[in-house]
């Protein structure tokens, strides 16, 4: 056959051959794939662009983080300060409030025992009185010249005033 | 590497000059590289090889019309000699006859139209059969897994089927390109498999063939023109930024713009293809013309030289009349005018 001079015959064939071939596959082959990349191209930009909105909403989600935390320690020093301070002032109060007390029942405790002391020795000023009274009316009633018998007799006043 | 190629070319050279021989070793330099316009042709059998005097032959149909006779099919081993294979004059079959140029005649000489399954058409089946059977069980893939990544026949097709749509479509014919996508993408495939199917021994000369380049230009010619928008008509009639008078000479240069186009292109292809064919097959007569060992060894080396440049060719071939049908296509259907296109 010829180099330059198509025949008709391949003509022919190739013609309807191809066409055929070509609405085989666009119908079968070429939509259904095109479709497919096309479907697995948007699939992969959504997913990178979620990726992409999920990373800036985690460093947006650090930083409120970050935040909120520096905010709770500034707080913290804040409440804790506050509370050392309190705790100062409290311990200062109560320090004074206690020597304050103390110096009162000191105060207190003096003066009863001044009072005490006083009445007791009142008492004891009475009773001396009395004792005197007492012996010396016995010494008198009893009158007595023996100087033995008045020496025993002190004796025995001087045993019941020990009783008493 | 070089080593091992050369021991392998050194072999291959034996092999070849050992049985192909027979064929070649003629009186005249005429007979012996006879076979490279034989193999560069298209055929009504497909021979195979011809071991001593026992030729490997696939007979294939002649189908004929004429307006008398009617559609009437024949074998090509009807219209030759059984011994020696040859066509000629002499065996004509019920009033057809194959002359010994492979050509197709009527002993009568009325007019008919061959349409027979030659080689080329046969070749063409089987490019066409690949393809549809890659592109086929690729969708099947994506049929069955949905948008996934790919893999198989799709993993192969893939990236070619995202090289046509991206590189070639999109970018030479715009914002309505995913039209023409298919198209392209089955004129590639089809080009580049008959460009590297061609490349095997005995295969057929497909896209080589200026038949087949011719039907693929054609098609690209009317989908280019059939597409074509205003602005596209305005430029070839009344091109714009011309003064009248000067129209008379550009519009007519225009209109045959509009067909050196699908020229260019059915050419470009048939040349760059058959040319790579006749260049391998030159170095292989070289060694039969000389009958020189030595130059078998060389020209094998050469022959596995642009073998490897004819793999690269394939592909770029494929690329170019790709590129160039979505560039036509692309001119007619673009929105902007271009001033600057001359």
């Amino acid at each position: 056959m010829d180099l330059i001079n198509p025949g008709s015959g391949l003509i022919f064939w190739q013609l309807f051959g191809f066409l055929g071939l070509l609405f085989i596959l666009i119908k079968f082959a070429w939509k259904p794939m095109l479709a497919a990349l096309e479907e697995r191209e948007s699939s992969i930009q959504n997913a990178l662009k979620a990726a992409e909105s999920a990373r800036n909403e985690m460093a947006n989600l650090k930083a409120d983080n970050e935040k909120l935390l520096a905010e709770a320690r500034l707080e913290r020093d804040v409440i804790l300060k506050k509370a050392q301070e309190a705790s100062v002032k409290m311990i200062e109060e109560a320090k004074n409030e206690a020597s304050k007390v103390a110096a009162l029942q000191i105060e207190n405790a003096k003066a009863v025992i001044e009072t005490e002391k006083k009445a007791a020795l009142t008492e004891v000023k009475n009773q001396v009185a009395i004792l005197t009274l007492e012996v010396t009316e016995k010494l008198l009633r009893r009158n007595l010249t023996d100087e033995k018998a008045q020496k025993a007799l002190v004796d025995e006043f001087i045993k019941d005033i020990k009783l008493n | 590497m070089t080593r091992k190629l050369l021991t392998f070319s050194l072999l291959l050279s034996a092999f070849m000059l050992g049985f192909a021989n027979p064929t070649f070793a003629s009186d005249s330099e005429e007979d012996k590289t006879s076979f490279i316009m034989h193999h560069v042709v298209d055929s009504h059998e497909w021979h195979f090889a011809t071991i001593g005097q026992t030729h490997v032959t696939l007979p294939l149909p002649v189908i004929v019309y004429s307006a008398d006779r009617g559609l009437e099919f024949f074998k090509s081993s009807d219209f030759q000699n059984h011994d020696t294979h040859k066509f000629g004059k002499e065996y004509a079959h019920e009033g057809y006859f194959i002359d010994d140029h492979d050509r197709l005649g009527r002993v009568d000489g009325a007019s008919f139209i061959e349409l027979s399954i030659t080689k080329n058409v046969v070749m063409m089946f089987i490019v066409m059969f690949l393809v549809a059977y890659l592109a086929l069980s690729a969708a099947n893939y994506y049929k069955k897994n949905g948008a996934v990544a790919p893999k198989g026949a799709a993993a192969i097709l893939e990236p070619i089927v995202i090289f046509v749509r991206d590189e070639i479509a999109q970018k030479s014919i715009g914002p309505k390109y995913k039209k023409f996508v298919p198209y392209l993408i089955t004129l590639f495939l089809f080009v580049w498999f008959g460009n590297l199917l061609g490349l095997l021994p005995g295969a057929a000369n497909l896209t080589g063939n200026i038949a087949v380049t011719m039907v693929l230009a054609v098609l690209t010619f009317i989908i280019t023109n059939v597409n074509g928008n205003k602005e596209y008509w305005k430029h070839v009639f009344m091109t714009p930024g011309v003064p009248p008078l000067m129209l008379l000479i550009i519009v007519p240069v225009e209109i045959i713009g509009l067909f050196t186009k699908p020229f260019a292109l059915m050419v470009r292809l048939f040349v760059a293809i058959t040319a790579g064919h006749i260049v391998i097959l030159g170095f292989i007569a070289l060694a039969f013309i000389f009958e020189s060992i030595t130059i078998g060894v060389v020209s094998t080396v050469m022959v596995t030289f642009i073998n490897i440049i004819e793999l690269l060719v394939a592909t770029i071939q494929a690329y170019v009349f790709t590129l160039f049908s979505a560039m036509y296509i692309g001119s007619a259907v673009a929105e902007h005018a271009h001033d600057d296109h001359h």
